[in-house]
């Protein structure tokens, strides 16, 4: 009965594992070939490490299995962002079907500044002049 | 049963690896390349797991933490690299 149940999480990681590489292998950018490797991929892993954990059957195995799926389920996210970032400031091309690129217009290469958009026009900063006291204390 | 299923997930893991080092070696970008080498950091460490597995030694799994360490901190140290200003184009 483990037997099976090792064969079946083996199975579906390698299986997830495939899907990952031929992600990387046929997707057009690098954003969407990092979607592709680093959670299917990450998945992949974790199954597999769920296969060796059930497979030993032992409380020391099964501590570092789940050591080494914690790990990944951190590290993932970390490294995938850290990556995307730096490819971004290189200035990658994307993709010609790419549909939003929020970066685009309000980051600043320059200056590394980080625009939300929703900023004031400048004249609106100075500040309205100076009401007499009395004439909006009908509120 | 076991034994031809661990087969079967050998060669599904090293087509895999195989498609992640065409990419290795095409990809247009060094980015492309350092998400390529954590890919398959990650199919070994897979590899490493089946072979626990295969061979009953279970302490195996500790090469795989050491795998998925290392290849955590090349993944940030080469993205540092980059920001920091490495070469553009390759």
């Amino acid at each position: 009965m483990s037997e099976l149940i090792v064969a079946i999480l083996l199975l579906t990681g390698a299986g997830f594992m495939i899907l990952a590489s031929v992600g990387i292998l046929r997707l057009p950018d690098l954003p969407t070939r990092m979607h592709a490797s680093t959670k299917a991929g990450a998945m992949g892993a974790m199954m597999t490490m769920a296969g060796v954990a059930v497979h030993f059957a032992d409380v020391v195995v099964f501590a570092r299995a789940f050591a080494i799926v914690i790990f990944i389920l951190i590290t993932a996210p970390i490294a995938a962002h850290v990556i995307g970032r730096a490819g971004y400031f290189l200035g990658t091309p994307l993709w010609e079907g790419t549909v939003k690129d929020e970066l685009k217009d309000n980051y600043d290469e320059k200056t590394h500044k980080l625009h939300s958009g929703f900023e004031p026009a400048p004249e609106s900063v100075i500040p309205p002049p100076h009401k007499k006291r009395g004439e909006d204390d009908e509120l | 049963m076991l034994n031809v299923v661990i087969n079967i997930v050998y060669f599904m893991l090293s087509v895999a690896l195989l498609f992640a080092f065409i990419r290795l070696t095409k990809g247009p970008s060094l980015p492309d390349r350092v998400v390529s080498l954590e890919l398959i950091a990650s199919i070994v460490v897979g590899y490493v797991g089946v072979h626990a597995i295969d061979t009953g030694v279970s302490s195996l799994l500790d090469v795989a933490i050491v795998i998925a360490l290392t290849a955590f901190l090349t993944a940030v140290g080469f993205a540092r690299f980059l920001e920091r200003g490495g070469r553009k184009s390759e």
